[in-house]
């Protein structure tokens, strides 16, 4: 940054400097920032205001006009993506498991020019064993499984018949199995070795058991995104995802925000959770500004773990009793406060509209009292 | 109440002084006033509230009668004394007097009583706790099942993750701590075998499948240590043996006002049938325990007791039946009283009610200005303003009181300086005159420029109340200024609204300030203005800034109609356009570029509209930089007025101008017909081409589809292509200067799609993203071949409204606009849900002086608000707009 624009440093915001610095023949640039310093001053939030509620009023009144079961079709050949108020409940709860997990996988040189994308993808996709059988033939006689490998797919996502024969091996208990001219032969092991009903049960669990590529990913789809080829996949495992040497892991993303809290830390969490709201509110054409977004990621992500905005979450951690009771379980956390002695400070703002007092926000921070003269 | 819910000490810096406490909803008593009218100022707050638990004790002490017999009144239907209607407890009647502080009715905040119990009773809301402590602490010596070394470092850990994660995280460490408790067998400090304590809910203890009294119970919780409570998260005060109740107290009989039917009957509250039961049983098991009668008579009247007691507290329990009248509906007892959105918290604590209001249904006035409000006379005369009479304003108000209630303006009360409220009648009316004098004061009717609070339900917003200027006027409908609807969302098909009149200095000077339409303009939700031309004006100003012309009479005609009085801005010309007409309304140093709806460039220099249309992409509500720019440089006032110029005219302009629309206007040339058949024929072809393909297999599958989801999609694809080209056609060939058209293209009402859904065609029904698939089995309708994925049978409606649609076609509509009107039915609550949380969870957050945004215990959750510190309303669109600064210098 120049030295004239240097010396604003502190007072004006980097963002308005760079947007100065960039726009701006240099010349005229110390006037253009004394100027914004001016206008900054008076577009800053005054101290008391209620940033908090704002935000809330600004995610809430939007989300009356937000359709309910949208899935998104950008075009025939996109992952379908829950959208629309479900899908920004689904952020805002935090929950572990959400409906649509999604990952969009950017690749390094040369894949990402279209080399090999479609192996590559294929590579990643979880294969479980039912995909790969041609045919299962139960056995009565032996009592055993017999499933006919299809070798064609096995070629195509480069496995050999031994190599299944150990991932089923380690996948499944109580199970004896053997391989020959590519034909698995499966037993039960136990007492129950003869009995119908487990090799039943054992056949549906062999089919469901992983063979290859990374657990989760249920579906891959390769993508041209502007001049790069991308892998776009339904089902999401970022830990595993990002250990693969030919993923770009600086761009990788994944719209599950537990997962990114998990693998990435906090801070990865709170962009993530923006960037998600965002995106919902961008698709359903509303305007909601980004303060408010991050201001809600900022409740989420305070106290470095991911808190969902419901009873559990970021209300449970509230200091003052009455507050907690007047949202929902009153009975519970009075009981609970009863037991702990716990003092309500009368510090937020439904305790005081409870006992008709003041609320410390906006006109009734100031504590100033004036003598009442007689 | 009862014990656990009611804050054993308010510790305050002082009490709040009864006066001040009480006044709302209570007409007929007034704070008293100093001989110089003050606001009762309130100098005492509450501090904070601690909450614990009542021992047996405290209970008897601040008993203020022991009640002793189920009666309640006498033969006179006089309280009988050691009942529960016992005076001494407060009165309900309103001849009578509480015993306690000789206060009457309303005055009296009623008082604590007490009962003793003949045999101990578990308290229904501790049993977790005591089912805990009781597995967790030895059987004979009453220490907690941890060696002595553990014990004090488990207690460090707790304070460790209370300090620094909160309370809520110490009692989930507590419950970790308790389940391993839970197998040990013997007590590591005397050695005792432990025995495995079960219960059977809601509170019966077993040990090794042998029932434990509650006396057995209370004595085991008596000798537990306090060094070791800790360890169960109770406070040091506490001791756990106050949870098996051997004393209840009894709730003032102000919280349980028995009603009077009109029959003359009584009917007692839920609380005091409850409370009888009690009494009666209680009672009962005194008599058989004194009596000596045999242990098995005891054993079931104690547990009656016990059941009685536990559906006192709660009517909920899952193992209960629940207590009920005798007409079968439950009993609504404690928990139900405080909890759910009907309860104590919800509904009268966090929500208040107010008095000088008033509700009617809301009807358009573009007359009036956009911060005023209409207000029937007839409410004006209802709602008053109180107005204190000094030596300058005593002939002014004496007028008011002059003409009484009855006349307007008038006024309905005065107050003498000592509180007492008279209200004025025609007989009252001289001698109230007479008595008038510096001090007094006088509750008058509304006037003109009053201001009052202005609100439409869902408040979603903080511009869903906005403060109003009053305007008095006759018929009986609250008048807007169409321009104010967007900000509340309200239309005129019915809607009500709620209008408050503050009656405090203070609360009117906040409400002029802090919430006046004005000061509202900008939205904090994107930075634009909320307020903006709607409907005629936009359709009026595009009109006008595109094509017309009009003669200087003609203009000067407008502008006053539009009362702007200002024509020196007026070109010297005989033909005036429509922009140099709108050039009148802007200020003269008023420069701006932006962009039409078109796109096309809109230049306002010095005050002049240079070149473009004005149509909704700038005058419209929330969206363009026209109205934002005014907003900065002349400041909210200004822009009101400019804005209400600008609607105004616009009105005006239309009028003139004269518009409808009709039937003709969805007309389109023989070409575009042609045009869009051929579209839509080829778009049926190519889904058959589609499904053939499909039924042949030689449909080309996308990457993770099946067949049939592909053939799905392509299918849409090409439709919704084909209705696009259609709608294309449609609004290209249509007559461009039809008023339909000028009403899409000004952006006033309506999309170029429901020009083309008229003229052309509807279009595929879609529900959840899919074709129609629901109905018979494989087919829509019973008139169509099984499995026929043509568009027809899936919902595509070929034909467009003018032409009017055929049966199967009509049936797909109502299938969408059904499933259109569920979904807004779920999204209804489900929104609203999510913003209670929000809000519940933010509300306390606020910038502090150091700029940094905390909650309400200080925990810092922004360094900077939105990271640069700007606010929202005062920003445009969200930034501060380095652009215009750089063009300016």
């Amino acid at each position: 940054m120049n030295p004239t624009l240097k010396t604003f440093e502190g007072k004006l915001p980097l963002s308005i400097l760079q947007e100065i610095e960039e726009k701006c023949l240099p010349a005229k640039q110390k006037k253009v920032a004394e100027l914004a310093l001016e206008e900054y001053a008076r577009a800053k939030v005054e101290p008391g205001e209620a940033v908090g509620i704002v935000g809330a009023e600004s995610m809430g009144e939007p989300g009356t006009q937000m359709t309910l079961n949208t899935f998104h079709f950008a075009g025939v050949a996109e992952m379908n993506v829950t959208m629309g108020l479900p899908r920004i409940i689904e952020i805002l709860d935090g929950r572990e498991k959400i409906s649509t997990p999604m990952m969009e996988i950017f690749l390094k040189e040369p894949y990402n020019k279209g080399q090999d994308v479609k192996k590559v993808a294929l590579m990643i996709k979880e294969t479980k064993l039912g995909e790969l059988v041609k045919e299962f033939i139960i056995n009565l006689v032996e009592a055993r499984i017999e499933a006919v490998l299809n070798e064609e797919k096995m070629k195509e996502i480069g496995i050999t018949a031994a190599q299944i024969v150990k991932q089923v091996d380690a996948g499944v208990r109580d199970m004896i199995i053997k391989e020959k001219d590519n034909v698995l032969f499966m037993k039960v092991k136990g007492k129950d070795e003869k009995h119908l009903n487990e090799i039943y049960k054992l056949k549906e669990a062999v089919k469901e058991t992983y063979v290859k590529g990374v657990k989760g990913i249920n579906q891959v789809l390769p993508v041209k995104r502007k001049d790069e080829f991308i892998i776009i996949t339904s089902g999401s495992n970022l830990k595993k995802i990002l250990t693969l040497d030919f993923v770009d892991t600086a761009r990788t993303t994944t719209n599950s925000i537990q997962e990114i809290a998990a693998v990435l830390g906090i801070e990865a969490a709170r962009q993530a959770i923006i960037n998600e709201v965002y995106k919902v509110i961008e698709a359903q054409g509303l305007n909601v500004d980004i303060r408010h977004i991050m201001l809600i990621a900022d409740t989420m992500c305070a106290n470095g773990k991911l808190r969902g905005i419901t009873r559990y979450g970021i209300i449970s951690g509230k200091s003052s009793v009455l507050a907690r009771a007047s949202f929902e379980t009153p009975i519970k956390h009075l009981i609970d406060a009863a037991l702990s002695g716990e003092k309500d400070k009368l510090d937020s703002v439904v305790e005081n509209v409870m006992i008709n007092q003041p609320i410390p926000i906006g006109t009734g921070l100031p504590h100033l009292i004036m003598k009442d003269e007689k | 109440m009862a014990e656990e819910k009611e804050p054993t000490a308010v510790v305050s810096e002082e009490q709040l002084d009864a006066e001040s406490k009480e006044k709302t909803s209570d007409e007929k008593k007034i704070p008293t006033f100093d001989r110089d009218y003050h606001e009762p100022a309130v100098t005492k707050r509450i501090a904070a509230i601690s909450f614990g638990l009542l021992s047996p004790k405290m209970i008897k002490q601040m008993a203020v009668c022991k009640v002793v017999t189920p009666e309640l009144y006498d033969k006179e239907g006089y309280p009988v004394d050691g009942g529960l209607m016992d005076t001494r407890m407060g009165v309900i009647d309103p001849g009578l007097t509480c015993k306690t502080d000789g206060k009457r009715l309303k005055d009296t905040p009623g008082y604590f009583g007490h009962i003793e119990l003949a045999r101990p009773i578990i308290h229904v809301k501790f049993v977790d706790v005591v089912l805990t402590m009781l597995r967790c602490a030895c059987r004979e010596c009453g220490r907690v099942l941890i060696p002595d070394n553990k014990v004090q470092k488990i207690a460090k850990e707790l304070d460790r993750i209370e300090q620094e994660e909160g309370l809520e995280r110490r009692r989930e460490a507590i419950k970790d701590i308790v389940i391993n408790l839970k197998t040990t067998s013997k007590c590591p400090h005397c050695k005792a075998k432990q025995q495995k304590i079960t219960i059977e809910k809601p509170t019966t203890f077993l040990e090794s499948e042998k029932r434990i009294s509650p006396i057995e119970i209370r004595t085991r919780l008596e000798k537990l240590p306090d060094q070791d409570l800790v360890l169960f998260g109770l406070h040091s005060h506490i001791r756990p043996e106050w949870m098996i109740l051997t004393v209840l107290p009894i709730p003032p009989v102000t919280m349980r006002p028995s009603i009077t039917l009109e029959s003359g009957e009584r009917s007692e509250d839920d609380l005091t049938h409850k409370l009888g039961d009690i009494v009666r049983i209680n009672q009962r098991l005194f008599e058989n325990i004194n009596a000596g009668a045999p242990e098995i008579i005891i054993e079931d009247l104690w547990d009656l007791l016990q059941y009685h007691i536990t559906t006192f507290f709660d009517n909920n329990i899952a193992q209960l039946p629940p207590a009920r009248h005798r007409s079968g509906q439950p009993l609504k007892t404690l928990t139900e009283r405080i909890k759910s959105k009907e309860g104590r918290i919800r509904h009268n604590l966090a929500g208040k009610r107010t008095n000088f209001c008033a509700r009617t249904v809301i009807s358009p006035d573009p007359l009036i200005r956009i911060n005023e409000v209409g207000l029937p006379k007839l409410i004006a005369m209802k709602l008053t303003v109180p107005e204190v009479i000094t030596a300058w304003n005593m002939k002014y108000l004496k007028t008011f009181v002059e003409n009484g209630p009855a006349k307007y303006p008038g006024a309905n009360y005065i107050i003498r300086p000592d509180g007492k409220k008279k209200k004025i009648t025609d007989e009252t009316k001289e001698a109230s005159l007479e008595e008038l004098q510096p001090g007094y004061v006088v509750e008058r009717h509304l006037l003109d420029g009053d201001v009052a609070l202005v609100n439409r339900q869902p408040s979603l917003h903080r511009m869903s109340m906005m403060c109003h200027r009053i305007r008095v006027l006759p018929y009986k409908t609250l008048r807007l200024n169409p321009a104010v609807c967007h900000p509340y969302n309200a239309d005129f098909d019915g809607d009500e609204m709620n209008l408050h009149v503050p009656q405090t200095e203070e609360a009117r000077a906040e409400a002029e300030t802090l919430m006046e339409v004005q000061t509202q303009l900008i939205s904090p939700r994107y930075g634009l203005s909320v307020i903006g031309c709607i409907q005629d004006a936009i359709s009026g100003a595009y009109l006008a800034t595109t094509s017309l012309t009009f003669t200087r009479e003609e203009s000067i005609d407008l502008l006053s109609a539009a009362n702007i009085e200002d024509y020196s801005q007026l070109p010297d010309k005989e033909k005036i356009t429509g922009k140099e007409l709108f050039s009148c309304i802007f200020p003269k140093d008023f420069d701006f570029t932006g962009k039409s709806k078109k796109g096309e460039p809109v230049r306002i220099q010095k005050g002049k509209l240079i070149e473009g249309t004005l149509d909704a992409a700038n005058l419209g509500a929330g969206s363009g930089m026209l109205l934002r720019g005014l907003h900065r440089k002349y400041g909210a006032d200004e822009t009101l007025t400019i804005l209400g110029n600008l609607f105004n005219l616009g009105n005006e302009i239309l009028v003139k101008y004269g518009f409808s629309t009709s039937l003709s206007d969805t007309d389109l040339p023989q070409k575009a017909q042609d045009l869009i058949q051929e579209a839509l024929d080829q778009a049926e072809k190519d889904v058959t081409q589609l499904i053939d393909d499909f039924h042949n297999n030689t449909l080309e599958i996308l990457p993770g589809r099946t067949a049939a989801e592909t053939l799905e999609l392509r299918i849409l694809e090409v439709l919704n292509k084909a209705r696009n080209k259609s709608g294309e056609f449609a609004t290209q060939y249509a007559d461009q200067n039809t008023n339909l058209v000028v009403m899409i293209n000004s952006g006033a009402k309506g999309k170029p799609l429901n020009l083309a859904q008229m003229a052309a065609c509807v279009g595929q029904q879609a529900m959840r993203g899919k074709r129609i698939e629901k109905g018979y089995f494989d087919r829509t309708l019973t008139c169509f071949k099984k499995g026929d994925l043509s568009p027809l049978a899936r919902g595509f409606i070929r034909n467009g409204f003018k032409h009017g649609l055929n049966p199967k076609e009509f049936f797909f509509g109502a299938m969408t606009g059904r499933d259109s009107l569920m979904d807004t039915a779920l999204r209804t609550p489900k929104s609203g849900y999510l913003y209670r949380r929000l809000a519940n969870a933010m509300q306390d957050l606020r910038v502090e002086y150091d700029e940094t945004v905390r909650d309400s215990s200080g925990k810092i959750i922004q360094f900077q608000y939105g990271e640069d510190g700007i606010d929202v309303s005062k920003s445009e669109k969200g930034m501060l707009n380095v652009q215009r600064l750089i063009d300016s210098v």
